[in-house]
């Protein structure tokens, strides 16, 4: 894992260790190594373990091949954007489909190989794939929104070919496979750290990256940083450029604008909407609105008020829609609100035909049983404080209008998933969900289905549930797909469970770097970045 | 004598830690079972992290595992608490004890010139050094000197940590990395570990400055006035051997408390610096796990803190007797 100190001096710039730092650190952009910051800890190399989270995800991505991967396209804010209209090989040469859409047939790539030079073969597939139904927690849960739920469905038939035997055709088997979960361990190296205690050599694995990836981890300091060398026997793609990347943690967001501004670092990543804002006329900064992504506020319809359709209408019209954007994301992201009351389209997030408007407003409440108002809370997380406060702030005053006393709590971060997706029991809240699979049945899946984690509304339609299920694996170009979708859209927006506010932006600045993409889920893929000096 | 009398405290410290992060909102099965967790996969996960047995056996297990060194694993960081706290825990000290003996530096002198000449100038620039230390808070003194000494001027490394990542830490002999990279021998390392300590430290002086010049121009102010001096006056001794043999002897016990006091107040104080300079220090990782109610990291953070503290009191009062003999006899 550490290399020698010797090794590491001799290197690419490093031989500038002698001169000042503030002048060596530059220096080092001229060479092939990047440095970018972001404000979260890495804490695993293994996202299948318990506990993992989502700042570790970008060593799966960047360490670990998948099967398939998706496409580029361009970026709505500038810039490049995964693209979830085609996957692409990775690992699997190619792949064929049965046409009952049962099974899957994958060929891969014959000179892939692992990082330590022995042959990717199938049995690490399905090793890998056996590993990630069966450790449980997040990664299981992800493998089965694909259909994968048992080692059982996976076979290694020869050292190249490798199947897989789904319960029922779905749309969302394929793209499953290309989100960072089912990632391609060394199954070998793996098997020889694993013990009767730990089958799954999790102990291993989180210290150490065997994968056949496009990079490798060459160091990892827990709390400080991580080092990606390039593993130039990658097969998976492209060779990337850069040879070694830095990733350091800083968490103050003040420090890291100083350090991408004077050039020192390269990549800000995921800094907040109002850096990103002030910033954009000295470096150059990518806001992308986070596809399938949605900050919304929540009518509980357990409770009492909520349950009036007016009120709820009378809220969506109530709400400073534009206030809230720029004063809260800086205006970073797009707008959800002021659409056509028509739904053409199958696009998701989409504008509300709501926008803000004080009369209808006071009609609908005047309409409804509350005519005079009421007292509610609106609970807030205060780890999403820096959205979720000035935007509680705004609303509470708009509702004030209308008779309705919000006061705003603040619940504590560890407290909040809690309080408001398992128990589901905060009447009037903000929330935010944004689903890997991109389709607009996904979403609704997750976020209006009753009783599933991101229905913290506790919404209930007979007519959403099914039409959810019907479309869920059901084909994008299946004629019956976009009615269904249509009408799904109508009844939410109709219902109102959740207000969508905006789609929020992913910020990244960087100065003296290029080829940065969007992923989906919001790591820094350090495959395709590019030195802009070379 | 005095260690035994540490152990009632170290045992209640135990207890309390497990009973107040048990009694902390948040539910860390939920937290660890990722983003789109299912309710199936939050209970594995609680029966993973052992949650779902009664609280009576899990303190049972947690204490087994004390005894024989062990402060459990960390689930945020996926470390055992031990290795997390032992690579945390030096470089909060060397930016802490760096911090203080830089403002003990400053402010004990400070303080005398000041209790020794009231109302002169030296006396208002330790009153407004007293008035800023005190009213500036850490993270903003700090993001203004990295405003002004790096982003402006340049002279200042970048604010990334205990080393740049032009350098290796040193090989691990006490964690405190000056102390490290001199036993090695490697005087560049060393350097490099010096500079990115410089404003983090400074920001901390600044901070701990207050309360040791203030205590020590006032302890002065009390000593000068005491008879004993008015009598070693009158014998004729001369005003420097007064001033540091007598006057400033015995105002150093209240001052040394006031370290004692400073220091495990700084201590906590740290986060903020620990963030702004992305310190890899033990504040920062305390507040992460007690973001995601990671019980054995806060635990252990707790029960490391108090045994600190224990040691830290006990330093001090061996301290009282070396200054002032009569505290040795007195005890006996």
């Amino acid at each position: 894992m550490s290399i020698s100190r010797r090794h590491f001096l001799a290197t690419g710039a490093a031989v500038m260790g002698t001169l000042p730092f503030a002048r060596a650190i530059p220096a080092l952009a001229a060479s092939d190594t990047l440095v970018a910051v972001s404000g979260q800890t890495i804490n695993s190399l293994d996202l299948h373990r318990t506990g993992t989270n989502r700042a570790s995800y970008q060593i799966a991505i960047n360490c670990y091949d998948r099967l398939v991967t998706f496409g580029t396209k361009e970026a709505p804010g500038g810039g490049l954007s995964y693209d979830y209209s085609t996957i692409e090989p990775e690992l699997a040469e190619s792949w064929t489909i049965s046409d009952d859409g049962l099974v899957i047939t994958f060929k891969l790539k014959p000179d892939a190989i692992f990082q330590d030079g022995s042959k990717v073969t199938a049995e690490d597939v399905k090793w890998s794939f056996d590993r990630a139904v069966s450790v449980g927690g997040f990664p299981s849960t992800q493998m089965k929104a694909g259909g994968f739920e048992r080692p059982d469905q996976f076979e290694a038939v020869d050292a190249e070919t490798f199947v897989v035997r789904l319960d029922k055709p779905s749309k969302l088997s394929l793209p499953d496979l290309a989100v960072p979960v089912p990632f391609i361990i060394n199954s070998k190296l793996a098997k020889e750290q694993a013990t009767s205690d730990d089958p799954w050599a999790t102990e291993y694995l989180h210290q150490n990256t065997i994968g056949s990836g496009a990079y490798k981890v060459t160091r990892w300091d827990s709390g400080q940083q991580v080092v990606f060398e390039r593993f130039d026997g990658w097969v998976g793609g492209p060779l990337p450029q850069v040879r070694r990347i830095i990733m350091r943690e800083v968490p103050s967001a003040a420090t890291q604008r100083a350090l991408v501004e004077r050039g020192d670092v390269h990549i800000a990543f995921d800094i907040p909407d109002k850096d990103a804002a002030e910033l954009a006329d000295k470096v150059t900064v990518y806001s992308t609105p986070i596809e399938n992504c949605i900050h919304a506020l929540c009518l509980n319809t357990k409770f009492e008020p909520f349950q009036d359709p007016d009120v709820r209408k009378a809220i969506a019209y109530a709400v400073p829609y534009e206030a809230i954007f720029q004063a809260a994301a800086y205006g970073r992201g797009a707008p959800l609100w002021g659409g056509e009351a028509e739904i053409s389209d199958i696009a998701w997030p989409r504008k509300t035909r709501y926008a803000t408007d004080v009369d209808k407003a006071k009609e609908h409440m005047a309409k409804s049983k509350y005519p005079d108002g009421f007292d509610t809370t609106l609970s807030i997380s205060t780890d999403l404080a820096y959205w979720m406060e000035p935007a509680a702030l705004l609303i509470q005053e708009a509702v004030a209008k209308l008779g309705i006393k919000a006061e705003v709590e603040k619940i504590p971060g560890a407290n909040w998933r809690t309080a408001s997706l398992v128990e589901k029991r905060l009447p009037f809240h903000l929330e935010n969900f944004g689903g890997w699979l991109n389709t607009p049945d996904y979403y609704f899946f997750w976020a209006y289905q009753d009783g599933h984690l991101f229905n913290s509304s506790n919404y209930f339609n007979e007519e959403v549930e099914q039409l959810t299920n019907e479309t869920l694996h059901m084909a994008m170009d299946d004629p019956e797909y976009a009615p269904k979708i249509k009408r799904m859209f109508e009844i939410v927006l109709e219902d109102l469970p959740r207000i969508p506010l905006w789609q929020p932006a992913l910020n990244v600045a960087i100065n003296g770097a290029d080829g940065y993409e969007f992923w989906f889920h919001r790591q820094l893929d350090v495959r395709p970045l590019q030195s802009a000096e070379s | 004598m005095r260690i035994a009398q540490a152990v009632p405290v170290v045992i209640g410290v135990v207890i309390i830690s497990f009973v107040l992060t048990r009694a902390l909102p948040g539910d860390p099965a939920v937290q660890f079972a990722g983003i789109a967790a299912t309710p199936e996969s939050i209970e594995e996960v609680r029966v993973q992290l052992g949650l779902d047995k009664p609280l009576p056996e899990q303190f049972v297990i947690y204490v087994g595992q004390l005894l024989q060194g062990d402060l459990g694993q960390s689930v945020s960081t996926g470390r055992p608490v031990t290795t997390e706290l032992a690579s945390r825990l030096p470089a909060s000290l060397e930016l802490t004890l760096c911090a203080l003996i830089l403002s003990c530096g400053i402010a004990i002198p400070l303080g005398v010139l000041a209790a020794t000449r009231p109302g002169s100038w030296i006396d208002q620039l330790c009153r407004l050094l007293v008035t800023a230390g005190v009213s500036l808070p850490t993270f903003f003194t700090g993001i203004v000197l990295i405003y002004v000494f790096y982003y402006l001027l340049g002279v200042a490394p970048s604010p990334l940590g205990r080393l740049d990542f032009i350098y290796l830490e040193p090989p691990h002999v006490t964690g405190f990395f000056l102390i490290d990279a001199a036993v090695d021998g490697d005087w560049e390392t060393w350097l490099g570990a010096l500079k990115q300590l410089v404003l983090p430290a400074i920001t901390l002086a600044l901070f701990t400055l207050a309360p040791i010049a203030r205590m020590t121009r006032a302890a002065m102010l009390s000593a000068l006035s005491a008879d004993y001096i008015r009598t070693a006056r009158a014998a004729g001794l001369g005003s420097r051997e007064v001033l540091y043999g007598y006057a400033f002897r015995n105002a150093l016990l209240p001052v040394v408390t006031t370290l004692g006091m400073v220091f495990s107040f700084v201590l906590g104080a740290n986060v903020l610096v620990e963030k702004v300079f992305a310190w890899p220090g033990i504040g920062s990782y305390a507040v992460e796990a007690l973001v995601v109610s990671d019980y054995a990291a806060v635990q252990g953070f707790v029960l490391s803190m108090a045994l600190l503290f224990v040691f830290l009191n006990l330093v001090i009062d061996l301290t009282y007797s070396v200054i002032d003999p009569r505290f040795g006899t007195a005890a006996k």
